[in-house]
């Protein structure tokens, strides 16, 4: 079944008299468990797109269906609600508050789902573990490497078990080592159920994909399966180099 | 989000911009300490000037020689005093509405009393004047009527007289020189405390008003039987108006004036002198609740400055919000509870600087301290309202940020 299905989907931004066809007729579906990558030149409608269906933006037109509920006829409270328990997102500048630690960056998406603050750093400290920083909880951002930034995004998106993992550009402000690191995380948190749509610019790391979509001028110019390249298995099979916080706490 | 959750989100915040927010409400701080300050020395000070009008008795008129309206040109208000103890007889014996008449002569004199010496009141009265003013002796005992009648050289005092001039002593029995004349204390009157104008009344030595003046308070007035003032004490229930207009008329009528002159005495009531004192602490309160709106206001005004730069500031942080989950409203609760933290906190300190300043005027003005719980609970509801009304604009703009715009602010 699919999680996402979007018909027609069309997004006009209107500045002034001119209006800016972000995306033309989108008609995209992704079944749950698929693990998916956008490429496209710069202004295609490929954030455009990942923002409707993030629910952090509505279509002018179209349908969109998460988990076949029809998206676009909510109100805000019910898509903030799909926000928080069914969709994670993770963004290219890492948005983490600096004044709270890693943990407290985490709990702040179980705020919202209504849980008891026991069970919510439970829960923070178990997604934090899950992206591999268990010993940097109480961690300022300041505190972090980049890459350790993004994971606590990562976790922040994770935190509240979403069927679906929307990452814009994750590894935009990353080197390419962290890059890929990241993206071998993105492949194990698939390989746990979550489906997942990443925005790249970076052939070598859409290469993790099992899924390629293409836009340009809003529209998607191609789509085809594909094999995820070995070296991302080679990356998985190595722990201590997925996990560089493991090999310094070893060592 | 829970409500410990908006709370603890909110100092966090607070937290990061100490100065920025001590700064902000400092106005609510100086309004608040300012308001309850005033109020309750205001208070402390009516309740004190109340009380003591209480004490000389509301149903009491004062007959002072000398009019008010004609300013003492020529005449000069007062000399060759123009009120007798025969005017203070007359009065009880034909005004009907009067319990008690109390004539009086008073001046200032040196007392002295084994080798110490002092200075105080004297009066020379009459019984009437106990029974005027309520007052009793607390040990020893009061005038018998003939010794006031023969002039006799005996003598009451005061408390602080007592205290002055004999220590410890039981100044009952002992000698007193009022001016060189010596007189033996009978008695130590009851505990007056301060008057309205602030100056003791224990302070004072009583004689026999006809000793007095014959002895003691050399007046060369023409006439041996003038007093300084008359107190009046009209019957319970009757009315002091009505008295009044009969004691004008007699005293008119004894003392020959025509019908274009004017009077050569003044009536006062101590009602009516009551009364305007109340009012013109309900002009006080008046004024002190202006300034307190105003003071809030401008508090205000500064937290919702600050709220809305916060709000700026923070444009990021509700776009990240609003994209893991919070709802319009769950943002309207954090910044509103941020703007009333701020207020309460403003509140808080500025009811505790409030009353360190009330206590240390009330000390320096030698008042007595009122300070009542309810003005605590009000001045807190009200922090807390100008913090809702202040916060809420700058919040609900906040709740209306569109996700996607917020986050890509720079
Ligand atoms: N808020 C906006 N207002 C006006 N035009 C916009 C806005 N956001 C995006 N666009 C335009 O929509 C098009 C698609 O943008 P975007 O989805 O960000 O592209 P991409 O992420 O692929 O670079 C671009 O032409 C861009 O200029
Ligand atoms: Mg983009």
């Amino acid at each position: 079944m699919s999680l996402i299905e979007t018909e027609q989907l069309t997004r006009v931004y209107r500045l002034g008299d001119e209006a800016v066809h972000a995306l033309r007729e989108v008609t995209l579906s992704v079944a749950a468990g698929e693990f998916t990558a956008i490429m496209g030149p710069s202004g295609s409608g490929k954030s455009t797109f990942m923002n409707v269906i993030g629910c952090l933006d509505r279509p002018t037109s179209g349908s969109y269906r998460l988990g076949g509920e029809e998206v676009s006829a909510m109100s805000r409270d019910a898509l903030a609600a799909v926000r928080n328990r069914k969709i994670g997102f993770v963004f290219q500048q890492f948005n983490l508050l600096e004044r709270l630690d890693a943990l407290g960056n985490v709990e702040l998406a179980t705020i919202y789902a209504g849980e008891d603050r026991r069970r919510r750093r439970d829960k923070a400290a178990a997604a934090l573990t899950r992206v591999g920083l268990a010993e940097r909880l109480h961690h300022q951002p300041t505190q972090l490497s980049g890459g350790q930034q993004q994971r606590v995004a990562i976790a922040r998106a994770l935190v509240n078990a979403p069927r679906l993992l929307l990452a814009d550009e994750p590894t935009g402000a990353l080197d390419s080592r962290t890059s890929l690191e990241l993206m071998a995380l993105f492949q194990k948190l698939n390989d746990e159920g979550t489906t997942v749509v990443v925005v790249t610019h970076e052939p070598e790391v859409a290469r993790f994909t099992s899924r390629l979509v293409r836009f340009r001028d809003g529209r998607v110019q191609s789509d085809r399966p594909q094999r995820p390249d070995d070296a991302a298995a080679e990356l998985l099979a190595s722990q201590v180099e997925i996990m560089p916080d493991f090999a310094e706490t070893a060592a | 989000m829970t409500f410990s959750d908006a709370v603890i989100s909110a100092l966090d915040a607070l937290r990061l911009h100490k100065l920025r927010s001590s700064l902000t409400i400092l106005g609510i701080i100086i309004g608040v300490a300012a308001v309850i300050a005033m109020v309750a020395v205001g208070s402390g000070g009516r309740e004190q000037v109340v009380a003591q009008f209480r004490s000389l008795g509301t149903n009491l008129l004062v007959v002072m020689p000398g009019s008010i309206t004609k300013s003492g040109i020529g005449l000069g208000s007062g000399s060759a005093s123009s009120l007798t103890d025969e005017d203070a007889a007359a009065a009880v014996r034909e005004v009907t509405l009067l319990q008690v008449a109390a004539p009086f002569v008073r001046e200032n004199a040196q007392l002295i009393a084994a080798g110490v010496n002092w200075s105080s009141l004297v009066y020379g009265v009459d019984l009437g004047l106990f029974e005027a003013r309520d007052w009793d002796v607390e040990s020893g005992r009061l005038f018998a009527p003939d010794e006031i009648a023969r002039g006799a050289q005996v003598a009451l005092i005061g408390q602080s007289v007592a205290r002055a001039l004999y220590g410890g002593l039981d100044p009952v029995g002992q000698e007193l020189r009022v001016r060189n004349v010596p007189f033996r204390v009978i008695g130590v009157m009851a505990r007056k405390g301060q008057s309205a104008w602030g100056h003791d009344q224990d302070d004072v030595v009583l004689l026999p008003l006809n000793t007095a003046r014959q002895r003691v308070i050399g007046r060369n007035a023409a006439n041996s039987r003038s007093v300084d003032s008359i107190y009046l004490k009209v019957r319970e229930g009757e009315s002091l108006a009505a008295a009044e207009s009969d004691v004008k008329m007699l005293l008119r009528q004894r003392h020959r004036l025509q019908p274009m002159q004017d009077d050569d005495f003044t009536v006062r009531n101590l009602a009516d002198i009551a009364a305007t004192q109340e009012e013109s602490v309900g002009t006080l309160a008046l004024l002190l609740a202006i300034v307190a709106g105003v003071s809030l206001a401008v508090g205000g005004i500064g937290i919702m400055n600050i709220m809305l730069v916060s709000v700026t500031e923070r444009t990021r942080e509700i776009g990240l919000r609003l994209a893991i989950g919070a709802r319009p409203r769950d943002i309207l609760k954090q910044f509103l509870f941020e703007a009333i933290a701020l207020s309460l906190i403003g509140g808080a300190i500025g009811i505790l600087t409030g009353i360190l300043a009330a206590c240390a005027i009330a000390s320096l003005a030698q008042w007595p301290l009122l300070i009542e719980p309810e003005w605590i609970v009000l001045a807190v509801l009200f922090s807390g309202f100008v913090g809702v009304f202040f916060g809420w604009f700058p919040a609900l703009r906040a709740s209306r940020l569109d996700p996607i715009e917020a986050l890509r602010y720079a």
